[in-house]
């Protein structure tokens, strides 16, 4: 089993590297990286080129690790006795089986992506230490012992609101996604949409790279916002001497909805579009 | 055989463990990468070692320099060089080429000679550039630490047809956690300061007691509990105006941060040192200001107090009454910063100056006195000392 990346993801020499260690070693990996770089996306990837089975289990901030194991529903159960319901002599009736359960029991050996880790309570990783490593589980209600038939490929990702413990984290594999080059940037939006127009590309990716350089910005566009752009721009069929157009009356970019995210930024990049338009006025 | 390297990242403070240290070995045991490609070497081991991207530039330095055989990790340990040593390390790995290239330059003692005068110019960390010793730029000292890496000035044509190794590309260098970051990162340093308490009004079921009130009295028997909050009470004081206007960008961050992060916060504002009063608002700071008896009065002591401010002042200004620069204070500054530590007992300063000149600012080791030691620098790294100082 090794992860080359796929025709639709483009996974640079390191972070396969990395997926392949946590595949051989049967150890989770966590995932951390700037939004939009494609943490959450790796995980499906993988999935789909081991054409493994893939179970996500969103986290919450109130999530809590015993809903990834199982869940005992103790008010249904009181309900249904009060009604005499047969149900209620078997126990197994009110056990809901977990995400992690789930990728116990598969036969063939699934992806598990557990998506946001960080969101949860501090605590939370650490009441999956065990199960993580040992992949099996108790349940108290039943006293059975869940192991799992194969060990999943458990992927983590984080976003980093919050540290992780050290005894979780000395288990797992690690991978920082770090912000694509333009070299690799091109390589990716190629696989996302390969008809795209060459000078197209060349000039949204100036505007998109001085963007991100632009001093001050609050939340600087990711690789999904590029692509998301990408799109837009060749729905609207924008032609490539627009982006290239240098009268500073037009200096914010078309359609920049999809790269500024946030109205204090789309401010600042105005004022400074109104700066320069200033400067070259005098120049003129 | 790679247990050197292993003490090398443990000795650079790396937070590694014998578990991370076996996995990589079981890793390699398996062939998880052809053992024979450094590189691959690399991302696996980075990948099974590292686990916080703060440490990824620390590695890096480590790598390379456990993998060469070179120089300590820059600023690590010691920063005198071995003049002997160095040498001796250029007579062996250096090609006739590159020797000639050092004679050009004037030869080993002057080569010496201009490092030694460039160490002494240069007094702060550099990147870039074509002179200063430091990282990424063109000057043959540097590189990371003053290696020999960097005085190889000659390497044109390598052996390697990259002139720069993965590693050695330091691309994570903004990362390292001694770096200030947008108020994300503040807003996690801040969250060590946590005590959950159920308190106040009881809007949640309690399963559990519910549970256990109904199977006692035999009916359903719904008990609620209040919502667990962070309760946590935080007073800040800020120092504003003056030499504080260059750090008004981070002041901004942590001020945003901590709003959102404490549920009871309060804020003032002082100018360079505490006196009899404190303001909300620097507009009306004249008119409408409060006493700081009222601050001491209003809060209980079980808030934690924050100062954040340079102490950087003329020393008369905390010692002396009347010493403040704006007005006729009837106590002197040190005075009001006792009275604020004897109420309130969990009390830190963060300082955005960076921690090595304190000790040259008179006035801040003042405050540093005060404060019994409990000043810290204004860095992620600083605020989560500082939490966990306030945690205690």
């Amino acid at each position: 089993m090794k992860f080359e990346g796929t025709s639709s993801y483009i996974a640079t020499e390191d972070l396969k590297v990395a997926v392949n260690a946590a595949i051989t070693l049967e150890r989770p990996i966590i995932v951390k990286g700037e939004p939009g770089t494609g943490k959450t996306m790796l995980a499906h990837e993988v999935a789909k080129s081991l054409d493994a089975e893939i179970i996500t289990w969103h986290i919450k901030s109130t999530t809590k690790a015993q809903q990834g194991l199982y869940e005992y529903d103790a008010v249904t159960r009181l309900r249904d006795s009060q009604l005499g319901d047969e149900k209620v002599k078997d126990i197994k009736n009110y056990i809901s089986k977990g995400k992690l359960w789930n990728a116990f029991e598969s036969d063939k050996r699934p992806v598990l992506l557990i998506d946001e880790i960080d969101k949860a309570d501090i605590e939370f990783p650490n009441d999956l230490l065990l199960e993580l490593d040992k992949m099996e589980f108790f349940v108290y209600e039943t006293g059975e012992t869940i192991k799992a038939q194969n060990r999943p490929i458990v992927i983590i990702t984080s976003n980093n609101e919050k540290e992780l413990p050290d005894a979780f984290l000395r288990r797992c594999f690690f991978h920082y996604i770090k912000f694509p080059d333009p070299n690799t940037m091109e390589e990716i939006v190629e696989v996302h949409y390969p008809d795209i127009k060459k000078d197209l590309i060349q000039e949204a990716f100036k505007i998109f790279y001085d963007i991100r350089e632009v001093p001050g910005i609050k939340k600087k566009p990711s690789t999904s916002e590029l692509i998301d752009w990408l799109k837009l721009l060749m729905t609207d069929d924008v032609d490539a001497k627009i982006l290239r157009e240098k009268d500073p009356k037009k200096l914010i970019p078309p359609l920049h909805g999809a790269l500024l995210k946030n109205e204090q930024d789309v401010h600042l990049f105005e004022r400074l579009a109104f700066i320069s338009r200033r400067e070259n006025e005098n120049v003129e | 055989m790679f247990i050197n390297f292993f003490f090398d990242l443990k000795q650079a403070s790396l937070p590694v463990s014998l578990k991370e240290y076996l996995m990589l070995m079981e890793a390699m045991n398996k062939r998880v990468v052809d053992s024979f490609n450094v590189n691959d070497f690399y991302y696996l081991s980075r990948s099974a070692l590292v686990k916080d991207e703060r440490y990824l530039d620390k590695f890096d330095r480590v790598f390379g320099h456990s993998f060469k055989g070179l120089e300590n990790p820059e600023g690590e340990t010691t920063k005198e060089i071995p003049e002997e040593w160095l040498k001796l390390m250029g007579q062996k790995y250096l090609t006739d080429e590159e020797k000639k290239m050092i004679e050009s330059l004037g030869g080993w003692d002057k080569l010496m000679e201009t490092l030694k005068q460039r160490l002494e110019e240069q007094k702060k960390r550099h990147q870039g550039g074509s002179k200063w010793i430091g990282t990424g730029g063109t000057s043959p000292f540097g590189a990371y630490g003053y290696n020999p890496e960097g005085i190889r000035i000659g390497q044109k044509e390598g052996k390697n047809k990259k002139a720069v190794k993965v590693w050695d590309k330091r691309e994570f260098s903004n990362l390292d956690g001694d770096i200030e970051l947008g108020t994300r990162n503040i807003k996690i340093a801040l969250r060590r300061l946590r005590k959950f308490a159920r308190e106040g009004a009881e809007t949640e079921l309690d399963l559990d007691n519910t549970i256990k009130s109904t199977a006692h009295k035999g009916y359903i028997d719904v008990k609620m509990m209040p919502e667990r909050r962070n309760k946590i009470k935080v007073l800040l004081f800020f120092d504003v105006g003056g030499s504080m206007d260059a750090h008004v960008k981070i002041c901004e961050e942590l001020f945003s941060a901590a709003r959102t992060e404490f549920k009871h916060m309060e804020y003032f504002y002082y100018h360079n040192c505490l006196y009899d009063a404190v303001w909300k608002d620097n507009n009306r700071r004249y008119n409408d200001n409060i006493k700081t008896w009222d601050v001491l009065h209003t809060y209980p002591s079980d808030y934690k107090v924050i100062f954040v401010g340079d102490a950087e002042m003329s020393p008369y200004e905390i010692t002396y009454p009347g010493g403040s620069v704006e007005f006729w204070n009837e106590e002197s500054g040190e005075t009001w910063l006792t009275r604020m530590l004897n109420v309130y007992e969990n009390a830190i300063w963060l300082n955005p100056i960076p921690e090595r000149y304190w000790d040259r600012i008179a006035s801040t080791s003042i405050i540093k006195q005060i404060f019994s030691d409990r000043m810290f620098p204004l860095t992620i790294e600083g605020i989560d000392q500082a939490m966990r100082e306030l945690n205690k």
